[in-house]
């Protein structure tokens, strides 16, 4: 909210310069999130001047040399273009040495000949009023006195005002009027506040002749009051009216409009001026919408209601959108005679919503939203009808319509002057607790151990415990003074979990080993599952979907992490950086239950998701160096050579089985199992899928990691020290068919717990075995914890490796 | 004899010494001490002679045997050396070509680095991490921290909703207290991407008794797209419940966590602000380590870090608002659970992307999630 800080000081003026008082709002809760300016920079050399010849230029037809007592000895030469100058007029003038709000400086001159000291101002120049025709012109500007020559104009006029853009959290409605910033201010500062300006009414209670108003809906409508004004004069509203206006930001209309407007930014009371006159009936039903009911409101546009949202009608059907906008058909015009001034408070949550619903907000619904006390109805009528009297010349007709449920009251809160304390870990005396309320508003009474505390209708929602109390307090006493201590922490200790400490493991795993950790988009483009080929029934394109995506390209939640890496790895690439080693541990996404949980399953949302961990290489998986110019690139072998890293840093048993994906090379990919369980999948990525991402290829892999950390082994000892170990090769021919993984297999299951360790060392295809043979050299290790062992001691154990190898018709070699 | 072992002795010396190969070496050691040479050959003899002369005779031939073993031994290590170092010389590195480089290591991303480094500031301080779902409902989203049925937070342009599974009823979780269904507003579902980490305070509270110290690390979503908004993000929240903690007690952590952050000097403040599920709020600020909290630059120009303020905004924190713990149903899991009157505790939720940003100099939050390796690589 915008506030020009002369109308605070207004009401509060303490001696503080601009950046002081910034600097209290700011730290007791209204955050001062700019200072702007308003009109001219400085008032120096703006002064009040009255016309005392306007002639005709000899040598220009459109300019007047005129003479203006500006409060000197002699009156000054001016020379001025505007067609409205005439003898007698009390105006505006910038002397030699001011500076315009666009920097101008004014300088004595000549123009077509004559001397020019200065320049009478327009209200477009000194930004205090919109109006285009020509000269500002000060009469009647004050009722009581002329105003005399010399006078520095901004005595008489804003023209030079510092502006706070207030940043007004969503529990201050009542700071959204510049009276509420001001009591802000007294309490932050201790300088005296000025009465209330809604203290003097000069309105009447009781009906008011010749106007009817009707409330349907007394849930979303707590109070409507309405007061009528006969012999109204529209005209444009005097300066220093204007002045406030565009210094808030507002525009100004006629004398009325601007009232209304006025009014709410003194109050933040939201408020509205009907024609009484092209009221149809005379009468006013506030009632909730028909259904699809259509109303043209005053920005010409045609509005959809519905049952929810309350409009305000006449007999000729409906004029407003209650507390959000007013309809075309009895707005104030400059023809208007009678007025209706229409202060009501509706139902905050009910005008939220229609405004967001219809996509409509104004300053009223702004601050309707937010819940206005039903009193502040009448803090609007005193001023408003004060204004109307004074500056529109109105009567006021006897009686106030004034349709309300009886006023909600809140009971005093208790305020425990140990609480205060106990909560902020600092003191603040109980005198100084009952000072800092009764300053901003609150009733106050001494209570057996604390404070009876009332509080003020338009600080009701948010005050009504004592913790609310203990915030009031704290703000305004000032957070500076807090100390900084740290909690007892009684036996609580912290602690990461042996699965977190997993995670962390496998991160410092990939990254020793060179890759480089990214961060993609939990949001997925549908067209994703095409572009990988998932088949229709692949559990991948069963994702969530989000009712409100920013774009079509974001409107699911991933299912896999492939297509952020393929992303990552796309972009690079087009940026000329083609070797590429990347891993992301992220969330996936699945509406599919037949997938496996594991204990990520805390979903009440019936989505479920899992950690998973994704790597993508692409190009040379080492860096090119002049002693080896052609590193090897990326290929099933390289992230394997990943995933067994990342197994061995995990201590976690983890297997590559024959396996295939839509979206890999069909005879060069892999199922990763764990302990038997479906973990994940890796392999080189099919060509075609490489092309659409351009790459050049790419070896890949994703893995379920919560369903691999679900249990972390405790390492425990294992005797490898005491005897050595006894290795021996064994080289055997089996059909090209058979793979590795069986062969280490059936080694494994048929010897004795002797056997340590087994490995493939070496592959060999060849006419020494023969079309259809391949050869592996495989490197066993046999331990025992008791002795050392000899070749006859595992003698035995050979044999029946050599018989279960003979079983997958594998024969041994040489 | 005697000349003879002197003589041969003599002789081998001078030939040993003229050696120059290992094989010329080699064949001297034949010569003068191969089984068929002739001073083994006279220690051979030894026994043969007149027991008066063995003495002698025996001890002047294994003397000289072992002089020349000796010799031989030296001068076969000194040529060996020579052509050790001859082969050395002859294999020249270029010294200024560059070296090779180890498998060099990768990077964290510069977010989970952050977010490492702020969990362990707080298990320092005593704090146990935890992790929550990214898809949450609108009552522990919203409700449960004490959201009013209209806050703006709620409205589609705020938080993205997920359209709800077949078969999926979360309606019945939904609390009275946060009324009507219709005065949702803007919410479509009952499902959201959590808008911030939050939701797992109540979580944690349901699962855990009092005392609780935890922080929560993780990813959030609001539909914002620009340079300082990215629709994707990520917090730490943390929570603390204890007997007695204060917002001095917030200060003094907070305090911790912006020196180890952002520099010893630093100083913490606490600003008052508006947060629906704490009370009393703050906004908490760190002095500027670029000017050192004082606005200006040492030329006298505006900070343009803190853009003159001398502070930087970090974080939104607060009391946990009583009306929270009302939303901690007591169970088996967290008994005694959660009386305000009895317990009291603050919450805070920092932005991760944030602190990257202030300490890295990062100017675009977009950077985060385009993956360019020349960004990645700069940072964890
Ligand atoms: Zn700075």
């Amino acid at each position: 909210m915008r506030v020009p800080l002369n109308w605070i000081r207004e009401y509060c003026d303490p001696p503080l310069d601009t950046a002081a008082i910034e600097e209290r709002l700011t730290m007791t809760g209204t955050k001062v999130e700019a200072i702007l300016h308003h009109g001219v920079p400085s008032a120096e050399n703006f002064v009040v001047g009255r016309v005392l010849v306007a002639e005709k230029h000899p040598d220009a037809d459109k300019l007047k040399a005129c003479k203006v007592d500006v409060g000197d000895a002699a009156p000054a030469d001016i020379v001025c273009g505007a067609p409205n100058v005439a003898a007698g007029q009390t105006v505006a003038v910038a002397l030699p040495g001011a500076v315009m709000p666009g920097g101008m400086k004014i300088k004595a001159a000549k123009l077509r000949g004559l001397p020019s000291n200065g320049m009478i101002l327009s209200e477009q120049e000194l930004e205090v009023g919109a109006g285009s025709e020509g000269i500002m012109v000060l009469d009647g500007l004050t009722v009581d006195a002329e105003l005399a020559p010399g006078t520095p104009l901004a005595e008489v006029l804003a023209i030079s005002s510092d502006v706070f853009q207030l940043e007004v959290t969503p529990n201050r409605p009542d700071c959204l009027g510049v009276y509420g910033v001001a009591r802000e201010l007294h309490a932050a500062t201790g300088a005296p506040i000025a009465p209330e300006p809604w203290g003097e009414d000069p309105g009447t209670d009781g009906p008011v002749a010749g106007a009817e108003v009707h409330v349907e809906c007394t849930d979303l409508c707590r109070r409507f009051t309405a007061r009528a004004f006969a012999d109204v004069e529209i005209a444009p509203s005097p300066p220093w009216l204007k002045a406030r206006l565009m210094a808030s930001g507002q525009r100004p209309i006629n004398n009325v409009v601007d009232i209304t407007n006025y009014v709410m930014l003194l109050t933040g009371q939201p408020m509205h001026a009907f024609d009484l006159d092209r009221v149809a009936g005379a009468r006013l039903t506030v009632r909730r919408a028909h259904k699809d009911e259509q109303i043209t409101t005053l920005d010409g546009q045609v509005r959809t209601l519905d049952e929810e949202m309350v409009l305000i009608e006449d007999a000729d059907g409906p004029t407003s959108i209650a507390g959000v906008m007013g309809g075309e058909r009895s707005e104030v015009e400059p023809s208007t005679k009678r007025v209706l001034m229409e202060v009501a408070n509706w139902n905050g949550p009910n005008i939220h919503r229609t405004s967001w619903s219809l996509g409509l907000r104004s300053e009223a619904s702004a601050r309707f939203e937010k819940d206005l006390a039903p009193e502040q109805c009448s803090h609007a009528q005193a001023v408003a009808t004060r204004l109307m009297i004074e500056l529109c010349k109105a009567r006021l007709m006897p009686g106030t319509i004034d349709i309300a449920d009886p006023t909600v009251s809140s009971p005093p809160i208790h305020l425990r002057e140990r609480r205060v304390q106990a909560i902020l870990g600092m003191p603040v005396p109980l005198e100084r607790q009952a000072a800092i309320l009764g300053a901003l508003g609150f009733g106050v009474a001494h209570a057996a151990d604390g404070l009876e505390v009332s509080v003020p209708p338009e600080r009701r929602n948010d005050v009504s415990r004592e913790a609310d109390l203990i915030e009031e307090v704290a703000r305004i006493h000032g957070l500076e003074a807090l100390p900084a201590t740290l909690p007892a922490r009684r036996g609580a200790y912290g602690r990461l979990s042996p699965r977190q400490q997993a995670r962390r493991r496998a991160v410092d795993a990939l990254v020793g080993r060179g890759l480089f950790e990214v961060f993609g988009w939990t949001f997925t483009a549908p067209t994703l599952f095409e572009r990988l080929r998932l088949p229709d029934d692949d559990p991948r394109r069963d994702a969530p979907a989000l009712e409100n995506p920013l774009s079509e390209d974001h409107a699911l939640l991933r299912t896999t992490l492939l297509g952020s890496l393929l992303d990552a790895a796309s972009r690079n690439v087009a940026h000329g950086i083609a070797d590429l080693r990347l891993f992301e541990l992220g969330t996936i996404f699945s509406l599919a239950a037949s997938r496996p949980t594991g204990e990520a399953a805390l979903s009440d949302t019936g989505v479920h998701e899992h950690q998973a961990l994704g790597v993508l290489l692409s190009g040379r998986v080492t860096p090119v160096t002049w002693g080896s110019p052609s590193p090897p690139r990326a290929d099933l072998f390289a992230v394997k050579g990943v995933l067994e890293a990342l197994a061995d840093a995990l201590h976690i048993p983890l297997e590559c089985q024959t396996g295939s994906q839509p979206f890999l090379h069909p005879a060069r990919a892999a199922t990763v199992t764990s302990a038997g369980r479906d973990v994940g999948w890796l392999g080189e990525l099919h060509p075609l899928i490489a092309r659409d991402w351009g790459l050049d290829g790419a070896a890949v892999m994703e893995i379920t990691l919560d369903q691999l950390l679900v249990e972390v082994p405790m390492r425990t000892y294992r005797d490898v020290i005491s005897f050595p170990a006894l290795r021996q090769d064994l080289a055997v021919v089996l059909p090209a068919g058979v793979p590795a993984g069986d062969v280490l297999t059936v080694v494994r299951s048929s010897a004795s717990a002797l056997l340590d360790d087994v490995r493939v060392f070496d592959v060999y295809t060849g006419a020494q075995i023969g079309e259809g043979k391949r050869s592996l050299a495989l490197a066993l290790s046999f331990r025992s914890p008791e002795r050392t062992l000899t070749d006859e001691d595992v003698a035995p154990v050979r044999q029946r490796i050599v018989a279960a190898l003979s079983e997958l018709g594998g024969e041994l070699r040489g | 004899m005697i000349e003879r072992i002197e003589q041969l002795r003599a002789q081998a010396q001078q030939e040993i010494a003229a050696a120059v190969t290992s094989d010329a070496v080699e064949q001297l050691r034949v010569r003068y001490l191969g089984r068929k040479a002739e001073l083994p050959q006279m220690l051979r003899g030894v026994a043969a002679l007149e027991p008066q002369q063995r003495g002698e005779v025996g001890r002047a031939a294994n003397e000289a045997r072992r002089a020349l073993e000796q010799l031989i031994g030296q001068r076969a290590a000194e040529l060996d050396a020579q052509a050790l170092e001859q082969r050395l010389l002859a294999d020249t590195a270029d010294v200024t070509l560059p070296g090779t480089p180890p498998q060099p290591v990768g990077r964290m991303h510069v977010i989970n680095a952050t977010m490492r480094e702020l969990e362990d500031i707080f298990l320092g301080l005593g704090f146990t991490v935890l992790e929550g779902q990214e898809v949450e409902t609108v009552h522990y989203n919203f409700d449960a921290l004490n959201h009013g049925p209209t806050h703006p937070a709620r409205a589609h342009t705020d938080s993205f909703y997920v359209r709800e599974p077949a078969g999926h009823a979360t309606k019945q979780t939904i609390d009275v207290k946060a009324g009507h269904d219709s005065m949702r507003l803007g919410a479509p579902t009952d499902l959201v991407l959590r808008t911030h980490t939050s939701p797992m305070q109540v979580r944690a509270m349901q699962a855990h008794p009092p005392p609780l110290y935890v922080v929560i690390p993780g990813r959030v979503y609001r539909p914002d797209s620009d340079a300082t908004h990215t629709p994707q993000f990520h917090q730490v929240e943390g929570l603390a419940v204890d007997e007695d903690i204060t917002l001095a007690d917030l200060k003094g952590t907070l305090l911790a966590f912006a020196k180890t952050v952002f520099g010893d000097e630093r100083d913490v403040r606490l600003r008052p602000h508006f947060f629906p599920f704490t009370e009393p709020s703050v906004e908490v600020d760190v002095s500027c380590f670029h000017c050192s909290g004082k606005g200006f630059q040492a030329d006298g120009s505006r900070c343009p870090l803190c853009k003159g303020e001398g502070w930087l905004e970090v974080l939104g924190a607060g009391e946990v608002d009583p009306n929270v713990y009302s939303y901690v149903p007591t169970t088996e899991r967290n008994a005694p659970g959660y009386d305000p009157e009895k317990v009291q505790g603050y919450a805070w939720g920092m932005g991760v992307e944030r602190i990257a940003m202030l300490k890295h100099g990062i100017p675009d939050l977009r950077l985060y999630f385009e993956n360019d390796l020349r960004f990645l690589e700069q940072f964890g």
